[in-house]
Formats: C-alpha cells, sequence, structure tokens
C-alpha cells in the first residue's frame, strides 16, 4: 500500500510544467523552517567573542528575521494558492 | 484611583460581553448563518490562547531574570506554524478524518484505539494543567491586588478572588463548551469569545508598548539606547536553553491539550491552517515586540524590589494611565481566562471520553443497547470533569499558597505535555510505531519528568527530601534527579527535557522494533501515516452479526434520536433500501464509528460498537479485504495497461488497414489507365488500317488480305481482354458459378498441355511428368482448373528464356495437401517482381508481351475460388509455380 514498486514504476518521469512548479513551491514550503531555524540557531554563535553582542542589535536581528519569515510565508501560501486548490497532488511518494 | 468594586464592575461586564459574544455566535451557528465562524482569522485568532497570562505577564519577568530568553517561547511557535507543510497539515488531515476530539484520543486512535493510552495520556495532561490552570488563578488575583492595594497583601482576599474566578470561568465553560456533544459541530461560541480575547490582548500589550516606546522613550532608537544602556545591555545567553527552550514550546504547541484543541479539533479547512501559518507567527512577533522595552522601562522607574512580572500593570500605573492600566489588566485578564477555558474543555473531553465513559461502560457491561439517552451521562461527566479540572486548579493554587514556585510552572507543564511528542510524531510518520512502544516511551518519559523536573519544582525538601539530591536514592549517586548518570551541573530543566525526551524517544523506538502490532494497530497505523493518499478508514468490523435496531438504539442515545435517525435514514437511502435500517454493512458501520468517535472518542465509540456487533473486531477476512483492494488496484491497473497495448495493437492495425487502402487505390487508378491503354492499342491499330482499307485506291490484295487479317487479330485480342477482364471481374466479385464434378488429374493435365502447345508459332517446349503421382481423382471444377494449368504451361512456353526450354511438372504434397508445381529452366522471376506477377497487367518484361498480363491474376482468382492456391515457387532451377489443391475435394487415385 505504501511502498509498493508498482506505482513508482509507472508514475511518469516527467510533469507538466504547472505541476513541476508546484512541486518546487511545495519544497520552499517545507525548506522554510529549515531556513527559520539555521537563521534563528545563529545568536548560539554570538558571544563567541569577547565583546558579545548588544542586546538592541540582537533584537534587531530576531525581530528581522522573524518579519522575513512571515513575509516568505505569506508570499509561498499565496503562491500555492494560486496554483488551484488541488491539496491531493502534493503526495510524493516519501 | 479605580477602587477594587469599580475593578469588579468592569471585569462582570467584560465577561458579560463574552457571554453576549459566545451566545451571539453559537446562534448564528444553529441557524446556519455561522459561516464567518469558520473564517481563517478567526481560527488564527483563536489559536492565541497560546499566550496565556504566564507569556502575557510573565514574558516581562522573563524578560528581567534571564534576557532574551523569554523569546525562545514565540520562536519555537513560529517554526511550527512555518512549517505547517510538514506536521501540521497531516495532523489536521487526520484530526478530520478521523474525528479526533483530543491529543488522547489521538493517540489511542492511532494505536489501535487503546484505551491504556487514553489514559495515560490524560492523566498525564491533567497532571500536567493543573498547575497551569492554578498559574492562571494566580496571574489574576495579582493583578487585582495591584489595583486594590500594592502594598498590603491579604491571602484570604487572594484566595476569594480565585475562586471566584475559577467559578466564573467553570459556569462560562460548561454553558459553551458543553452545548453540543459532537465535537466536529465545534464551539463555536467558545472561539468566537476566544477570538475576542485574543484581540483585546494584543491590542493592551501594544498600547502598553507604544505608550512606553513613545510615550515614555521618546522614539525607537532611543528606545533602542535606553536597552543597550540598562542592565539587559549585553546578550548572554545561555545557548543550550536557547536551543532547548525553542525545542520545547514548538513540542507543547504541538501536545499541549489546549493547543491541540483549537488546532486540530476545531478546525475545519486547510484554508484556516494556510492562514495561520503566516498570521500566527506574525501574532506572536507582535505578542514579543515590545517585552524587552517594557521591562527596561520598568527596570529604570520602578523601585527596586518590584514585581517584574506585574510591570505590564505597574508601568501605565506608576504613570498615572488609569486606561491603559486597566486596558492592560482585561488583557492580562483575557490571556488567563481565555487558556482555563479551552483547556477545561479539552481536559473535560479526555476526562470523559477516556476515563469516565469506559469504566460506565464497564460498570453496565452488555448495555450498551438498553434504550435511554446516554448523551446526559456524556454531558454530565463533562460538565463534572469541567468542574473538577477547575477546583483541581483552584485547589493546586490554595495549597501551594501561590508562591514563587508557581511562577516556573509554565516550563515544568511544557515539558510534561512534550512526552506526547514522539509517540505522535511516531505515529503520524512511522507506520512501524507500535502501542506497545508508545505506552513504553510515555511510560518512561512521565516517570522521569516527574523525578527529574515536576517534584523538584515543588522545592528542595518539600516534596523529595533534601538528601535526595545531594545523595541520590539509597545513597546511589548517579541517580540524583537532577544530575542523572553523575552528569553535574546542568540546568535542571535542561536536564530534564534532555534526559526525559532521549529515554522517551528511544524505548519507544526500541520497543516499537520488538513488539508486534495487533491487526487493528496496523489498519490504523496506515490510515494515520498514509491519510493524503486514502481516506478510508480501518474495515474494523465484520457486520452480518450486528442488529440494526440495537444500533439505532445505541446511536440515539449518544448522537440524540433525530440525529441518529437522519444518519440512519441517509445510510439506508445510500444503500438502496427504502426502510429505516440500513443493512450493518462494515462501510455502513465505519461510519457510525466515526460518527460516535466524535461524541465520545475513538476508543469508547469502539468498545460500544464491539457490545453490539459480537466477534472480534479485526478478523483475517477484514484483512483479507484491505488486501484485496489493493489487489484490485493492482488489477485495475493491470487492465488498463491491458487494454493500452490493445489499442495500440488496434491502431497498429488501422494504420495498415489505411495503407493498404492507399495502396488498393492508386492501383485502381493504375488498373484504369492500364486499361485504356490496353484498348486503346488494338483498337488504333483497327482504326488505322480500317481507315487504310476505306481510303486507299487500288491496293493489292495480297496487302488488303493483310490488313484485313491483322484487324481481325487485333479484334480478336480485343475480345479475348474483355472476355478475360470480365471474367477477372466475374471471379473477383464472387459471383462465378463452379462446374464440380470428378475427374482425373492426368487426363486434366492431358488436355492442358494438349492444348497449351497446340498453337505451333510458339516455342519448343519439352515437358516432362510422372504419370504415377498425378493417378489422383479431384472433385472440382475441371475446366477452371486447367484453364489455370494451361495459363502456366503457356507462360512457360512464352517467357522460358533457355536454349532449350523445358518444363517439369511434378505433383506431390506439402502440408498435407496436393500440390502441383510447374517448374522450369529458364533464369526465373527476380525476387522483387515475385510479389508484382500475380497484379493485373503485370507483365515481367515488355519483350515477348504477347497477353495483356492478367492470365495469372485470373489463375490466381481461380484457384481461390476453387479453395486452393496459386503461388510463386521461389528457389527452383528456373521460374516455377506451385498449384496447391483444395482440400477436401483431392481424393487418393482408386
Amino acid at each position: 500500500m505504501s511502498d509498493a514498486p508498482e506505482p513508482r514504476r509507472t508514475a511518469p518521469i516527467f510533469v507538466e510544467r504547472q505541476s513541476y512548479r508546484r512541486r518546487r513551491l511545495a519544497d520552499s514550503a517545507r525548506f522554510l523552517p529549515v531556513l527559520g531555524l539555521l537563521l534563528w540557531m545563529l545568536p548560539l554563535l554570538w558571544g563567541l567573542d569577547s565583546d558579545g553582542m548588544s542586546t538592541s542589535d540582537a533584537l534587531v536581528y530576531v525581530f528581522a528575521v522573524w518579519l522575513g519569515l512571515v513575509a516568505a510565508a505569506l508570499l509561498l501560501i499565496r503562491a500555492l494558492g494560486r496554483g488551484g486548490d488541488a491539496p491531493q497532488d502534493d503526495g510524493e511518494p516519501r | 484611583m479605580t477602587t477594587l468594586n469599580a475593578l469588579a464592575a468592569i471585569s462582570v461586564a467584560y465577561v458579560l460581553f463574552l457571554f453576549a459574544v459566545a451566545f451571539v455566535a453559537e446562534r448564528a451557528a444553529r441557524r446556519g448563518r455561522g459561516g464567518w465562524l469558520s473564517a481563517p482569522i478567526i481560527y488564527t485568532l483563536s489559536l492565541s490562547i497560546y499566550c496565556t497570562a504566564w507569556t502575557f505577564y510573565g514574558a516581562v519577568g522573563s524578560a528581567v531574570r534571564g534576557g532574551l530568553e523569554y523569546l525562545t517561547i514565540y520562536l519555537g511557535p513560529s517554526l511550527v506554524l512555518i512549517g505547517w507543510w510538514w506536521i501540521l497539515r497531516k495532523l489536521v488531515r487526520i484530526g478530520r478524518a478521523q474525528r479526533i476530539t483530543s491529543v488522547a484520543d489521538l493517540i489511542s486512535s492511532r494505536y489501535g484505539k487503546s484505551n491504556l493510552l487514553g489514559i495515560g495520556v490524560t492523566i498525564l495532561a491533567v497532571v500536567g494543567t493543573t498547575p497551569y490552570i492554578a498559574l492562571q488563578l494566580q496571574s489574576v488575583t495579582l493583578s487585582v491586588e495591584v489595583f486594590a492595594n500594592p502594598q498590603v497583601s491579604d491571602v484570604a482576599d487572594d484566595r476569594l478572588t480565585a475562586f471566584w474566578v475559577a467559578a466564573g470561568l467553570a459556569v462560562f465553560t460548561v454553558i459553551f463548551g458543553t452545548r453540543n456533544l459532537d465535537a466536529n459541530e465545534r464551539h463555536h461560541g467558545v472561539v468566537m469569545a476566544i477570538a475576542v480575547e485574543a484581540i483585546v490582548k494584543l491590542a493592551a500589550l501594544l498600547a502598553v508598548g507604544g505608550f512606553v516606546v513613545w510615550g515614555l522613550s521618546g522614539g525607537v532608537g532611543a528606545t533602542l539606547a535606553r536597552i543597550d544602556a540598562s542592565e539587559l545591555g549585553l546578550w548572554e545567553m545561555n545557548g543550550g536553553r536557547w536551543v532547548g527552550l525553542t525545542f520545547l514550546s514548538a513540542a507543547a504547541l504541538l501536545c499541549l491539550p489546549r493547543m491541540f484543541q483549537v488546532m486540530v479539533v476545531e478546525n475545519d479547512s486547510d484554508a484556516q491552517l494556510r492562514m495561520a501559518a503566516w498570521a500566527f507567527p506574525l501574532y506572536l512577533m507582535l505578542m514579543s515586540l515590545f517585552i524587552v522595552p517594557i521591562a527596561v522601562v520598568g527596570l529604570e522607574v520602578l523601585p527596586k524590589g518590584a514585581n517584574p512580572d506585574l510591570f505590564v500593570l505597574t508601568v501605565p500605573l506608576a504613570h498615572g494611565q488609569q486606561g491603559l492600566a486597566l486596558l492592560s489588566f482585561l488583557g492580562g485578564f483575557s490571556s488567563a481566562t481565555s487558556m482555563v477555558i479551552v483547556a477545561a474543555i479539552a481536559l473535560s473531553t479526555m476526562v470523559s471520553n477516556h476515563i469516565v465513559m469506559p469504566i460506565w461502560l464497564r460498570l453496565r457491561a452488555g448495555s450498551a443497547s438498553v434504550s435511554g439517552d446516554v448523551r446526559h451521562v456524556v454531558l454530565l461527566s463533562r460538565r463534572l470533569s469541567i468542574a473538577g479540572v477547575l477546583f483541581l486548579g483552584y485547589a493546586y493554587y490554595a495549597l501551594s499558597g501561590g508562591g514563587e514556585a508557581l511562577s516556573v510552572i509554565g516550563l515544568v507543564a511544557f515539558t510534561g505535555v512534550a512526552q506526547v511528542l514522539p509517540a505522535m510524531l511516531g505515529g503520524l510518520f512511522w507506520r512501524g510505531a507500535t502501542r506497545m512502544g508508545a505506552l513504553a516511551g510515555l511510560s518512561v518519559g512521565f516517570a522521569l519528568w516527574l523525578y527529574t523536573l515536576y517534584l523538584p519544582s515543588f522545592g528542595q525538601g518539600t516534596v523529595l527530601p533534601m538528601a535526595l539530591f545531594s545523595e541520590g536514592p539509597f545513597g546511589i549517586g548517579w541517580l540524583r534527579p537532577q544530575a542523572l548518570f553523575g552528569i553535574d551541573g546542568l540546568d535542571p530543566l535542561m536536564h530534564a527535557v534532555f534526559w526525559s525526551m532521549t529515554f522517551n524517544s528511544v524505548v519507544f523506538f526500541l520497543v516499537s522494533l520488538i513488539s508486534f502490532p495487533s491487526p487493528l494497530e496496523r489498519l490504523q497505523g496506515a490510515q494515520f501515516v498514509n491519510v493524503q493518499i486514502g481516506g478510508g478508514s480501518a474495515r474494523s468490523w465484520s457486520g452480518g452479526l450486528a442488529q440494526s435496531e440495537d444500533l439505532m438504539v445505541m446511536s440515539q442515545r449518544i448522537l440524540g434520536a433525530p440525529e441518529a435517525q437522519a444518519l440512519f435514514l441517509r445510510e439506508a437511502r445510500k444503500q438502496g433500501i427504502s426502510g429505516h435500517l440500513p443493512d450493518p454493512t462494515p462501510d455502513f458501520l465505519e461510519i457510525l464509528e466515526r460518527e460516535l468517535s466524535g461524541s465520545v472518542g475513538a476508543a469508547t465509540a469502539h468498545a460500544m460498537l464491539g457490545q453490539i456487533v459480537a466477534g472480534q473486531a479485526v478478523s483475517v477476512a477484514d484483512l483479507m479485504a484491505v488486501a484485496d483492494e489493493t489487489a484490485q488496484m493492482m488489477e485495475h491497473s493491470a487492465r488498463l495497461e491491458e487494454q493500452r497495448s490493445e489499442l495500440t495493437r488496434t491502431a497498429r492495425q488501422l494504420r495498415e488497414a489505411n495503407d493498404k487502402l492507399t495502396r488498393l487505390s492508386a492501383q485502381k487508378d493504375a488498373f484504369l489507365s492500364q486499361i485504356s491503354h490496353e484498348l486503346r492499342t488494338p483498337m488504333t491499330s483497327i482504326r488505322a488500317f480500317s481507315e487504310i482499307l476505306r481510303d486507299a485506291e487500288g491496293l493489292a490484295s495480297v496487302d488488303r488480305i493483310k490488313y484485313a487479317s491483322i484487324i481481325h487479330d487485333e479484334a480478336i485480342r480485343l475480345t479475348r481482354l474483355l472476355d478475360d477482364l470480365l471474367d477477372l471481374s466475374v471471379l473477383e466479385n464472387g459471383q462465378v458459378s463452379l462446374n464440380l464434378r470428378e475427374g482425373k488429374l492426368t487426363d486434366t493435365l492431358d488436355r492442358a498441355v494438349a492444348a497449351a502447345l497446340a498453337d505451333d508459332g510458339g516455342l519448343r517446349l519439352d515437358i516432362f511428368r510422372d504419370p504415377r503421382s498425378e493417378a489422383i481423382w479431384l472433385n472440382t471444377d475441371i475446366d477452371r482448373l486447367s484453364q489455370v494449368f494451361i495459363n502456366l504451361i503457356s507462360n512457360a512456353r512464352k517467357y522460358c528464356d533457355a536454349a532449350v526450354p523445358r518444363l517439369q511438372i511434378r505433383v506431390g504434397e506439402a502440408e498435407g495437401r496436393t500440390v502441383i508445381d510447374f517448374v522450369d529452366n529458364g533464369s526465373g522471376i527476380a525476387p522483387e517482381q515475385q510479389d508484382l506477377i500475380f497484379e493485373k497487367f503485370a507483365r515481367v518484361s515488355d519483350q515477348k508481351a504477347g497477353g495483356a498480363g492478367l492470365g495469372l491474376a485470373i489463375s490466381r482468382q481461380i484457384m481461390t475460388r476453387l479453395g486452393g492456391n496459386l503461388s510463386y515457387l521461389p528457389g527452383q532451377a528456373g521460374a516455377a509455380f506451385r498449384v496447391t489443391l483444395p482440400e477436401a475435394r483431392a481424393l487418393a487415385a482408386q
């Protein structure tokens, strides 16, 4: 049922351009939290230096990342929504 | 100065306003005008119960004590929401598909509807949430205290306030949280009230923040400078806590019962999630935006020793901003109440579905089909559970004395509920996760949490003796609660998070690997993991034994009579039955179970149905049925494949037919032009010579005779051509009538040879025959057959280019049929022309063109009509033709 080799063998290697775009959008939706995690874990490296970081700079950095992530998520979801409401076609084999 | 009474009046007015909002929303939903209630924005706002009073007031306190560490509590959930595609999308889909009612129901349902797991998660949730509720009550009383008299604190008064708040919340929750039973109908009133409260608390915090930044500090730049100048000015972060708390808050967002309630249970479309995925992180960002400025200004303007947890209130008060302080108070009040309401609903659902109902069913074993409305039992148990949960919270608050111990309880509770995470994620993404694994992982995680974090959180020497922390139990040093395995010096919280989650996950994984799941577990596992692919649920009932009427009785008691009757009627219609009772097919039982589980949870619904539908829940036959579906799918695809190749074949045949038709058409054209040419040639000479005879004067009689005989010959040739054409057309149209009679092959050949050689004008041709093999009786159209022979012999005579032309006539047998081969000793026919010679007007060479080129075409047509065949036999000495005689008519010589 889940990973029988049958459907995979007959699945097309190439999909039409629109589906391809949609899948790549889904990929970016998957990637965004990873990016967010990386950026927000950057503060771990501050303070290794002797000077350290001022709180105001840290605040600005964290909130800038936050705003960027929100904007990126909004754009991505808009783009995904434009590609038609087809929640079924993203069921790629894991 | 706002008096306590005024504050009470405002609070009551605010609560009444919330009542009104909930009431209006509930009524709109019931009248079917509640479309706007499912708007994504409402859903997003309802998620804000993540921000409780602990975060509303406590974030500033946390910032004062730990710098930017408070941010992690918001960063984790933001990441989970931004990564909605990974987990949340699947979670809400499963929640909708399986009609999940709570986090305990999710775990229990995933692992084979195990009620033991349901009870375990429920207990964990109650233990983790009760202090949290106490914390909310404390925050409300503290904030009231600020207004009443900041200097004097009266414990009895506090308790009274807490009690009334708890009681009021219980009433609100009972009224709007248990109005309807089916969780799928959702708590529109509550969700709407929460959404309003979400706006209030955000507005309050933003207002205070704005006042601090622009009113007190003089703008953004000045505020940033002020922050750097303060004691919080330097980034000093414990990296472990930064990572650990981010992880912990992310896990808590998924596992907290109240978050699960608003995020999964109350969700009814993907669109809601899509908006929340960006809007909720934005909300969290705004909530945390002004925390540090408030903390910094509070530290500056307020006297040393002021409670930083209340800066949000005390900073405006210290500047005489009564209105702002009041708004802030309402914000905190909103945070506390909305959290308590949803937590109480979530917990009461879990307690009633996983603890009360199973006990009730057990006590009245076998009586699930007794009539009487069981809804009252369920609703009553829920109401009592709500009251019980709130009372527990109050009792916890009263007993703990509302001290500092409470303020750390937030993260302790997070760690507790996060123990569900391995079983939850494992259940969503790994089909190999088993009930035993989940049970073992949860138990180990829960035990470690209790030992390393929850019990120590009451303070060393209160619940656990001091000696335990320094010496370890029974003097075993490496079992010290805050230094397991002798690893010392860790932050106690991170120590507990690390060890409990690690052991939980590892045990869950290992036990899952070595245990074997039951059939029901495997089915549920497949459905959860593959939720996007297959919408169907477990085929868990073989319905033959179930009595529809019993089911009806039971469903009426749980769903309510009209609802149950409507459901049964709908299903009966679907099955094409005119009555009210559908057949208890597996499909129907599955739908029914899902409906029931929306009311009482998967495990209870399963158990109740099990009482009526006797027999095993999952039989081998059911598994076979599921396997069959796979087989059917494969068969279906194989059939498609087959059809595809058949279509390809047909297309190829069509293409060939088309080619042939095109060729035939070309042939027809060629034929027409050929025939006109053939007719024209003799006509031309006839006309020319008859003109000479007519016009030329004094023609010698020799010449006249010569010309006349040319005309005569040409006329004969024309006649023969026309005869041949007629013959061919008759043969081709199948209109020929055969004159069947008996005859000997020898005689036929004799006659044919004689006729073919009769004309002396031609070349000499020696013919070799074997009379013995020719002694065969035939029953066919002898005349037609001899016509073929004559044609072949005269062809040999005409075209054989050997010096001494010879023709051999051999009679033999091939493939069980009599064949007669005519082989001459000439140069034969070139391979590329062997196909053509049987076509009309086909002549191999023009040099000795004696006939019109119809002979072989006619001969072949004759043989086909007679049921035999005429073909060219390649690979002989010269040109060779094989006549295959018709089968049945070739009789052995007598």
